[in-house]
């Protein structure tokens, strides 16, 4: 995890979504989506996000592939050894990023124009990225259909003509004819039945190997997160309150939220004997976010200093890759971390 | 894969749509008086030897029968060929209109779907405006600025008809902009002319054509309603509504029925058809049925 | 008469008419029973007929839907059993059963609460139609329910309106409606798939808190294993309209034997796992209900599958006393004749 393995560095990103009222749309407030995260994602990982709805993973993800633009900070990007800011590139090299970071979305149903068919969806975003000729573009198409396990001639079909996990694999084939380095994946499988999943997962990690890709995986379920990540950021109300490798994250979870959300999720082991942390209440508004550490209004832990006082993501003394959100990190890391 | 397998699989969504509107008995049935009407209009000339505007002093008010089939007006007027040539002209005023309102509300409504904000905002309050007049009224009062004539009649027929269509296209952007498809475009970098009339647009064409239908339905009734009470089309050029117009005394409607009965009918079977046609449109191309 | 059972289904077969006169078999021959005071995880993908069943036993099925076949019988604590399946969808006695005898929760809380009634009203009206009390003793029934399902406040709240509360405030609205009347039988349909975790947790703990509490049975429906894991005594898994197993919690996770259930824990990650085993997907997908496979409909997707699976039908085998298995490859007592 060398500074020259870094691929996109984000910086203090913050989006608010503004709320309006009244005839003359006046602005009354603003749901802080993601609020000063600083993430670094290196050449060839997969980073998991996670969180539950509303903790802005997905609107950070639609921040990295510029769907949305944020309000402040920097998204330093790797060019070829070169890092440069993508918020600040002139129109022309704007356009030639895109290539570089692409996405695929949550609903497979959604994703694919239904009056278009494969080989029409896949051909605009090569022909204007490359200046590939018809046939060259219909090959590369063709296996990239292959590469997904579909026949290159379904390239003719419609979607409706597609299951969900077709689809799905479909959509990952099209973020990859542009030929990018990292593809941020918005709840791949989300939508799909549990024995889908599994096929959708393991074709992703086969092209990251295959294509060597970097992954920024976005999910609300910390299993498949888990099993896709090498490092896993645990985001809550648009902030990211703990950051470590998928494994320590599991062994030595610091942040009590990071606590909570894995005691939380049912694991199919009728054997595993496991304290469950129950929340109190609910998450709060974002649009109006508790002061101090965000989690501290259901957080059981929680004393003076973390209602007064927002804690920064900071490294652990003993562990410079593990980063948590806490006033308390420190002793609870001596105190042995997990607890779960 | 040949060039000619790739054409029978790409062309299976119009192919099939076109499969689910043969089963629908009353589009068909539209279609064939809409189709049939429409081919006598426009093959006038081998249908009669006679004009539309030739006067004929030794044949005045005959009924129907032997070389004049629907009989000839009290000028002498050959109706059957009246009916057909002014088919021609009603037909086209009704499609030119809804088509240029098509037009433009497809345009304006795309482009205020796709951005919204301000540009959207003032078209909305356009479109309110314009639809709290009284439609007949509007037509009028536009009608008395512009002046009379064919081409006049059109454009305030675009006028007035590009709201409906205008209202359905920002709608259907509206919703189709957040769709994950639309999103993906972005990312790629490809142009927003291209997301909206290459992307987008297609998947709102289907209520739109429907939409067409029913305008042009409405605007040859409406072009017949004006020429009737004098404010459509000038007098001397036949249309449905200007023949039905000579014969609106009281005393011809009973006594010279055969000068309004036929056109009447032209018009009640054509709209009837176009708006059959429309509706069975309506049900192939329901997005909700696919 | 208390038997062992609060609920047994027998051959239950559940149809649809679809268009050009297709049945499709949702629910093909369906048969479990519930154990008074315990928890039955039914769990299986979507469209493998799972709620369906779940609306066949409260008989709230659409208009296109027929049960040619089998029988539910109900057996309330001090009261006669019946089979739901004879009686009219509309009728009286299904009404007076219905959300007092066995009530059921939905997957949506936000489309199952009225939108114009404080839930106050939604609360009491249940109970008001199935017990003689006046609206102020149904009122403080509710407060206290409310109170019991951890809703701060809850006599103010009460007259509150659906949008003021959260998912997985929502959510305890629904469970107390479900369970006002104290049935004896609840039916939840995949209670917390529209939830977050945290929330899931909170009311998967309450499900639980309140059973123990007032005893009734459940069926829980999901497809998520690590919940039924995690709740149920009992496992029901389910394909394709059959019950391709059923057993205890310990027959189904620790000695799995259809090819299915197998799979099915195989193919989806189990957390702390940290991609160390590689899934193992299933592959194919499920097949179209208007056309399924002559012999087990799993047989297109099975690694263990022989000619015998591709034509007949496997029936129910009885491995033990409680782990009955529809798959030819297992051995053990015939439960079809």
């Amino acid at each position: 995890m060398t500074e020259s393995n870094v691929l996109l560095e984000l910086n203090n990103i913050k989006k608010y979504f503004p709320i309006t009222a009244g005839m003359f749309r006046r602005e009354v407030g603003a749901v802080r989506a993601v609020d000063d995260i600083s993430l670094r994602v290196y050449r060839g990982e997969t980073l998991g996000l996670v969180g539950e709805s509303g903790c802005g993973k997905t609107t950070l993800g639609k921040c990295v592939v510029r769907l949305l633009e944020p309000n402040s900070g920097s998204m330093q990007y790797n060019f070829e050894g070169e890092m440069r800011d993508l918020l600040s590139l002139n129109a022309q090299e704007s356009f030639a990023a895109r290539r570089k970071i692409q996405m695929v979305f949550q609903d497979p149903y959604s994703s694919l124009n239904p009056m278009k068919t494969i080989y029409q969806s896949f051909d605009e975003p090569i022909r204007i990225h490359s200046n590939r000729s018809k046939e060259e573009r219909r090959e590369l198409i063709a296996r990239l259909l292959e590469a997904v396990n579909l026949h290159p001639e379904y390239m003719y079909r419609y979607p409706h003509e597609f299951s969900g996990g077709q689809r799905q694999r479909i959509c990952i084939a099209r973020a990859l004819c542009v030929d990018p380095e990292l593809v941020v994946c918005d709840e791949p499988v989300s939508a799909l039945d549990v024995s889908i999943q599994a096929q959708v997962l393991n074709q992703m990690k086969d092209l990251q190997e295959k294509l060597s890709l970097t992954y920024i995986f976005i999910a609300h379920d910390l299993s498949v997160v888990e099993y896709m990540s090498d490092r896993i950021a645990v985001m809550y109300l648009g902030q990211v309150l703990e950051l470590a490798p998928a494994r320590s994250l599991y062994d030595r979870h610091i942040h009590p939220y990071t606590q909570a959300l894995l005691s939380a999720v049912p694991v199919p082991d009728i054997r595993a004997k496991r304290e469950r942390i129950i929340l109190e209440g609910d998450v709060p508004s974002p649009a109006d976010p508790p002061q101090g550490c965000r989690f501290h209004t259901r957080c059981r832990y929680c004393h003076a200093r973390c209602i007064e006082e927002m804690p920064k993501l900071e490294p652990l003394v003993a562990d410079s890759e593990h980063f948590v959100a806490c006033h308390l990190a420190e002793e609870r890391f001596a105190a042995g971390g997990t607890e779960a | 894969m040949s060039e000619n397998e790739k054409k029978i699989v790409k062309s299976s969504l119009a192919k099939e749509n076109f499969y689910k509107l043969l089963h629908n008995r009353l589009a068909v049935l539209g279609f064939i008086l809409m189709f049939v009407i429409l081919l006598a209009c426009i093959m006038a000339p081998l249908l009669t030897p006679y004009s539309p505007t030739d006067l004929n002093l030794r044949h005045m008010g005959k009924p129907p029968g032997g070389e004049h089939p629907f009989g000839t007006d009290k000028l002498g007027r050959d109706v059957f060929a009246r009916v057909l040539y002014g088919g021609r002209i009603s037909i086209a005023i009704g499609l030119s209109g809804a088509l240029g309102g098509m037009i433009l509300g497809v345009i304006i409504g795309s482009f205020c779907g796709y951005y919204g904000g301000w540009l959207d905002a003032i078209f909305v309050k356009i479109a309110e405006l314009v639809s709290v007049f009284p439609q007949l009224l509007l037509v009028m009062v536009m009608r008395v600025i512009l002046g009379e004539g064919i081409k006049n009649l059109i454009i305030i027929f675009v006028f007035t008809g590009w709201i409906a269509t205008f209202r359905l296209v920002r709608g259907r952007f509206f919703s189709l902009r957040e769709e994950s498809f639309v999103e993906a475009c972005r990312a790629f970098g490809i142009r927003s002319s291209s997301i909206v009339f290459r992307h987008i647009l297609p998947n709102c064409l289907g209520p739109v054509i429907v939409q067409l239908t029913l305008n042009t339905a409405g605007f040859i009734l409406q072009e017949a309603a004006l020429s009737f009470i004098g404010m459509g089309v000038p007098s001397g050029i036949p249309t449905w509504g200007n023949i039905i117009n000579a014969a609106k005394e009281l005393l011809n409607i009973t006594n010279y029925p055969w000068l309004w009965v036929p056109p009447g009918l032209a018009i009640a079977f054509f709209v009837l058809g176009v708006n059959f046609f429309g509706d069975g449109l309506r049900d192939v191309l329901d997005p909700k049925q696919q | 008469m208390a038997t062992e059972y609060i609920l047994e289904i027998n051959n239950l077969k559940t149809q649809f008419v679809v268009r050009r006169r297709r049945v499709v078999r949702a629910v093909d021959g369906v048969t479990f029973k519930v154990r008074r005071g315990k928890i039955l995880g039914l769990v299986g993908e979507s469209g493998c007929g799972k709620s369906v069943t779940a609306h066949s036993i409260m008989r709230l099925l659409p208009k296109t839907a027929v049960i040619p076949e089998g029988s539910i019988m109900f057996h309330p604590e001090g009261g006669e059993s019946v089979d739901m399946v004879q009686l009219k969808p509309t009728g009286r006695k299904i009404r007076s059963i219905r959300g007092n005898e066995i009530s059921m929760i939905f997957q949506d809380p936000m489309a199952s609460l009225n939108p114009v009634y404080n839930i106050g009203d939604q609360i009491v009206e249940v109970l008001l139609e199935h017990s003689k009390i006046t609206k102020k003793q149904a009122l403080e029934r509710a407060v206290r329910m409310l109170e019991l399902l951890s809703i701060p406040k809850a006599s103010e709240r009460i007259k509150d309106y659906p949008h003021q509360f959260s998912g997985g405030m929502k959510q305890r609205v629904m469970i107390a409606m479900g369970l006002i009347c104290r049935p004896q039988l609840l039916i939840a349909d995949e209670p917390t798939t529209a939830l977050d975790v945290t929330i899931q947790a909170q009311i998967i703990e309450l499900i639980k808190e309140m059973q123990s509490e007032f005893g009734f049975s459940t069926i829980i429906i999901t497809h998520n294993m690590g919940i039924v894991a995690d709740m149920a005594d009992d496992v029901a898994v389910m394909y394709m309209g059959k019950i391709v197993e059923f057993g205890t919690k310990e027959d189904v996770f620790l000695n799995p034997l259809h090819p299915y259930t197998q799979a099915l824990l195989k193919s989806v990650p189990i957390l702390g796992n940290a991609g160390e085993d590689k899934l193992i997907p299933i592959r194919g997908v499920t097949p179209d209900p208007s056309a399924m496979p002559p012999g087990c409909a799993f047989e297109p997707r099975c690694d263990f599958a022989t000619e015998a699976c591709k034509t007949c039908v496997p029936g129910r085998v009885g491995v033990t006393d409680s782990h009955i298995v529809r798959c030819v490859h297992c051995i053990g007592e015939n439960l079809d004749d």
